[in-house]
């Protein structure tokens, strides 16, 4: 489903980005985990053609990226705030994306039911612009709006930074229930090892923007990782 | 903000040197007695102006809460920083000079110094009267309530509240003594400030940000236009919520009075025929070039949601150019009022408005592609300008913007008769809305290339 050929990132004579080549299969569930700096969000970013690559491209279900935006219907993402538009409420949010992906209100409605939980209540019907909402609620708002409109590619940087442990666990199921869909291919990255080694069925492990793992995951995968970051 | 800055100097400073003249020319009276009427409105559009505009030394306090200081130390340094602020400097550079051609002219010195050092206080005491009443609208609306009321009925001859303020005025100049007073009010102000803020220092307490309570609102009547109208729902929205755009479309608003000062001929400079075209620009398009040249600066903050989501540019752009076409149609709509002044001034602004749209529409999307200055929708910093905004690209652009519709006119008027420039300049307007699919093509193009960087330059926070 995506395809990096080459794709090199570099600022200066710095370079933060570097794969040879990295080939993620229509509906696998894929972890990203590194250290600070290891290139995770410069990589979801050159995804989202937000940044330009100083070589190489990126393929999403055969469409190079930087040269047609017929990707975008069925790619969405979570990368931070930058995300979410401050001054609606998140109903507003949650149908404006909806509208963008052709779903009207009743849809997004039904979509969001199932979601009650995860929400806990601090969500919908708040009264509250999502600029005044805390980090954590709106962190919620952006995971849950980027599953509106069925896209078949989600990204997630660092989707369970921030929530709360009950959170975590509700997201945990939910990302396990797309991934057993064989039509969704998910990228989710953390920091957290135990989260990833959980929901994603392939972990890539980034260091100063190469890749140093390319496990699938099995019962021995977090000792692995674990000795590797300690290391 | 720096040009703000220097504009205001410069505007300062030509008024504290020819007010004396001015005043004494045009034969008001006595020009201390004149400015001294006029002080209480001074003081109260300070004070008007201030709570729009100066930031409150709140937000700047938080980081410090955490730091080994006492929190005297934090209150005095946040309090005492607010005292450097241009808007108690700025005044300086009317007072310093008018006081100076006082003593020149020979009034008391004890006097002039009396009078300014009190007229200095009461400033002062402005600027801590400000930072209490910014945490309360509850002040603010009855203020000015009061200030316009007072305004009209001194314009109606009613009342005339600066009989009575001029007195206090006066006597700081005759009884220099009395400068003693607004120095007393000062002081307590400052305590009063002082103590106010020590006591409301906690995160849920004074440094809370104020949450407006949100109400969920669908524009469903724009639903019809499908994706347009989405957009346009947004955009209704940004403007109505923010503090910034909403000090925009006032500022744009102000525009529609613009043409007084060349209708009316009270400005000599301005009494040709040429100028006029000038005005009808202006006047109809206050909002386009206000909100236009910061498209896609608006969405500064949303920016990579809008480059990743499913959206076309071509439907992005075209809902902003919608929008400014609206609010240009609305203001010629609303300048209809001109008709007072004959159906030419009227036609001005009308083939001014027929230019915005086919020409100028296009100008400011295009030039706003270069702009990528970030805006903070939440606060009103640079509302005024920045430095970012005027590079050679969009100097070059208000060129066509501006010039090219006044030498068209010029031309017909003076080659032909005035009917035939009016002509000219809306044939222009009308030409440049038929290329409209040509020339989106083109600003889209702009758009895609200057994508990246637009990206990278809005990710630094202002």
């Amino acid at each position: 489903m995506i395809k990096a050929e080459n794709l090199s990132k570099t600022y200066g004579d710095q370079t933060v980005l570097n794969l040879e080549n990295l080939d993620i299969p229509k509906g696998q569930s894929f972890g990203l985990v590194g250290n600070n700096g290891a290139g995770k969000t410069t990589f979801f970013s050159l995804l989202l053609d937000l940044i330009q690559p100083s070589s190489g491209k990126v393929l999403n279900n055969e469409i190079e990226i930087a040269q047609s935006e017929d990707w975008k219907p069925f790619t969405s993402a979570f990368i931070d705030e930058s995300f979410l538009i401050g001054y609606l409420t998140p109903e507003e949010y949650f149908y404006f994306i909806g509208e963008l992906r052709g779903r009207n209100k009743a849809d997004v409605d039904a979509m969001l039911e199932p979601f009650e939980d995860f929400f806990h209540g601090e969500i919908l019907g708040q009264k509250k612009y999502l600029r005044d909402l805390s980090k954590g609620n709106q962190k919620k708002v952006g995971i849950v709006a980027s599953f509106i409109g069925d896209p078949e590619v989600i990204i997630l940087d660092e989707p369970f930074a921030n929530l709360d442990p009950t959170t975590q666990i509700r997201l945990k199921a939910i990302i396990r229930d797309l991934a057993a869909n064989k039509d969704v291919t998910i990228l989710v990255s953390s920091h957290d090892l135990m989260h990833v080694t959980e929901v994603c069925e392939r972990i890539v492990v980034l260091n100063k923007g190469e890749i140093v793992k390319d496990i699938a995951t099995s019962t021995e995968t977090l000792k692995e990782l674990e000795s590797f970051f300690a290391g | 903000m720096v040009f703000g800055a220097l504009y205001f100097i410069v505007v300062f400073l030509a008024l504290g040197l020819s007010a004396y003249f001015i005043i004494d020319k045009s034969g008001l009276g006595d020009p201390l007695q004149v400015v001294n009427g006029f002080m209480i409105y001074y003081l109260v559009v300070d004070l008007y102006i201030r709570y729009a505009l100066q930031k409150m030394p709140i937000m700047n306090i938080r980081p410090l809460l955490y730091l080994p200081f006492r929190k005297k130390q934090v209150v005095q340094y946040s309090l005492g920083k607010t005292l450097f602020s241009f808007f108690n400097l700025m005044h300086a550079f009317f007072f310093i000079p008018f006081s100076i051609i006082l003593l020149v002219e020979g009034y008391n010195p004890m006097g002039v110094v009396g009078w300014h050092l009190g007229i200095f206080a009461l400033f002062f005491t402005n600027n801590f009267l400000n930072i209490m009443m910014n945490n309360k609208d509850s002040v603010f609306y009855p203020v000015i309530a009061v200030l316009v009321g007072l305004g009209i009925s001194q314009y109606y001859g009613w009342f005339d509240i600066t009989a009575y303020t001029v007195h206090l005025f006066d006597a700081l100049y005759e009884q220099p003594l009395f400068a003693f007073l607004p120095w007393a009010l000062l002081i307590f102000m400052i305590y009063a400030a002082f103590g106010y803020f020590k006591k409301h220092m906690y995160l849920d307490g004074g440094l809370a940000t104020k949450q407006a309570v949100a109400k969920t609102e669908n524009y469903t009547w724009l639903n019809r236009f499908g994706n347009l109208g989405i957009f346009l729902q947004n955009d209704i929205k940004l403007i109505r919520r923010n503090k910034r755009s909403k000090t925009t479309v006032i500022m744009s608003a102000l525009f529609l009075f613009y043409g007084l000062l060349f209708f009316t001929n009270s400005i000599e400079a301005y009494d040709n025929p040429v100028w006029k075209i000038f005005a009808g620009i202006f006047v109809s398009g206050g909002f386009l070039f206000s909100f236009g040249q910061f498209v896609p600066s608006w969405d500064s903050s949303y920016y990579p949601l809008m480059m990743s989501q499913n959206i076309q540019y071509r439907e992005y752009l075209s809902s902003k150019w919608y929008l400014v076409i609206i609010a240009t149609i609305l203001s010629t709509l609303v300048s209809a009022f001109y008709l007072y002044f004959g159906w030419e001034a009227y036609l001005a602004i009308v083939v001014g408005a027929i230019y915005n749209i086919g020409v100028n529409s296009y100008l400011v999307l295009w030039g706003g592609a270069y702009i990528k200055t970030p805006i903070d929708l939440t606060s009103n910093k640079k509302a005024f300008g920045d430095k970012q905004a005027f590079n050679t690209k969009t100097l070059l652009l208000t060129l066509p913007k501006l010039l090219l519709p006044l030498a068209v006119y010029a031309l017909g008027h003076y080659l032909v008769n005035p009917t035939v420039g009016y002509i000219l300049v809306a044939l222009s307007g009308v030409i440049g809305f038929a290329f409209k699919e040509v020339v989106f093509r083109k600003i889209e193009k702009i758009y895609k290339k200057e994508k990246y960087k637009t990206l990278l330059a809005y990710k630094q926070k202002t």
